[in-house]
């Protein structure tokens, strides 16, 4: 085989192994969505957590603004803490509420930031002090159950 | 009796010894071969000839396997997913699966028979008709001329494989779900970008494939150059290639796996 044909067919290879690898960084994953290199880290306890796993999604109005990167339970507080990294090109004002909402029916659970009013914006290191903890199931229909047994009295 | 069974048991520590001596001269050779690969890199036109043979050649079996693979993951994913009335995380399941296990391994057990086989035979049959014999007669290092730039053609085309691989993958399950059986396109991608984390997923498999690489190559080279050099011992290091790398990679695969995502779903 000639060496100019030979080098062409592997310089095609590189070339398209590269850009594999470049298909599966941008339009299978998600490089393009969250940079982890500009962010800063804050916290929130929760009462309970739910289901939410380390690498869940921040999300504010539905778009990803972080990932959390800890869950720890705290012997002080007894409640859990969970520690978020969020892309700093969002900023958050210092009275956000946190809440743990679930995509879908069966889909993941994931940290649900409401924008709150102060001037203060929330800077590395800050906690999150209002925070909604995941709805279980079994609460909710404990709730259900005692509400409706209370009309069933009035009545 | 008891002479029956020193015997059994003399016949255990023979196999045990025997193994680990080979393992060691493994070792040394591999150990060699990284420290006689300065030439190859320098005269890099020799790897590139290796590369043509390991990486261009394979890429067919490659695309074709990658491609039909992800095709069936599609349909079965969607089959199992569909009961459950969630056929829109067809895409989260084929990628997944692909980019963290099926396309590191299949990709690399592929290579080890096509790629891995071929090394071995021919570095084998060199050994056989002493074409290696005489580079050492004329004062050229067999391990570094020929040796040496199989190994890294094997080492740097075995990642691109695997990526090539899931990318075809991927492509099959979205022909299958998408175009054939009608999911919906937005969600099908969009899911699968949700769940696939870069560094978490796919730089975990690029990291594995890349191990697969030198696992296999170094098995393949080192088989090649102690094959005894006649037509059934030719033979027998083949097969040997292929039955160790195969295992070597399914093995590697666990230990790499058990590492990366452990404690972390």
């Amino acid at each position: 085989m000639q060496r100019t044909t030979m080098d062409l067919w592997v310089g095609l290879f590189v070339v398209m192994g590269i850009a594999a690898l470049m298909i599966l960084s941008l339009k299978v994953g998600n490089l393009n969505v969250y940079n982890p290199s500009q962010s800063y880290v804050i916290s929130g306890n929760f009462e309970n957590i739910g289901g939410l796993k380390v690498r869940a999604p921040v999300k504010s109005a539905g778009v990803v603004v972080g990932r959390v990167t800890d869950i720890q339970f705290s012997t002080q507080t007894y409640d859990a803490v969970v520690t978020m990294n969020m892309d700093s090109r969002y900023l958050f004002p210092k009275d956000t509420f946190a809440s743990i909402l679930t995509s879908g029916l069966l889909g993941e659970q994931y940290i649900g930031l409401a924008a709150g009013g102060d001037e203060a914006m929330l800077k590395d290191g800050d906690k999150i002090m209002k925070t909604n903890s995941a709805m279980v199931l079994e609460e909710l229909i404990g709730r259900f159950l005692f509400n409706k047994a209370a009309e069933d009295d009035s009545k | 009796m008891p002479k029956r069974i020193v015997a059994g048991i003399r016949n255990i520590g023979h196999r045990v010894i025997d193994g680990v001596w080979r393992l060691g001269v493994a070792s040394r050779f591999f150990l060699l071969v990284l420290f006689k690969s300065g030439t190859s890199l320098r005269r890099f036109n020799l790897v590139i000839r290796e590369l043509y043979f390991t990486g261009v050649l394979s890429l067919i079996i490659i695309v074709v396997s990658g491609l039909f693979v992800g095709m069936v993951l599609g349909l079965q994913g969607y089959e199992t997913l569909q009961k459950y009335g969630s056929e829109s995380a067809v895409g989260t399941l084929v990628a997944l699966s692909l980019v963290r296990e099926l396309g590191p391994v299949v990709a690399a057990l592929l290579f080890a028979s096509r790629a891995g086989s071929a090394i071995t035979a021919e570095i084998g049959l060199m050994k056989a008709t002493e074409q290696l014999s005489a580079m050492s007669m004329m004062a050229v290092d067999p391990v570094a001329r020929v040796v040496a730039p199989r190994f890294w053609s094997g080492v740097i085309s075995m990642p691109l494989l695997a990526a090539i691989f899931s990318v075809m993958g991927v492509f099959g399950g979205y022909l299958v779900t998408v175009v054939f059986i009608g999911v919906d396109e937005g969600t099908f991608w969009s899911q699968m970008q949700d769940a696939v984390d870069f560094r978490f997923d796919i730089m975990n498999g690029f990291i594995k494939s890349c191990y697969f690489g030198v696992a296999v190559t170094a098995i393949a080279v080192f088989e090649g150059y102690d094959a005894p050099p006649t037509a059934e011992g030719v033979s027998g290091a083949t097969t040997r290639t292929v039955v160790t790398s195969s295992l070597a990679i399914l093995g590697l695969d666990f230990i790499l796996t058990a590492f990366m995502f452990r404690g972390v779903s």
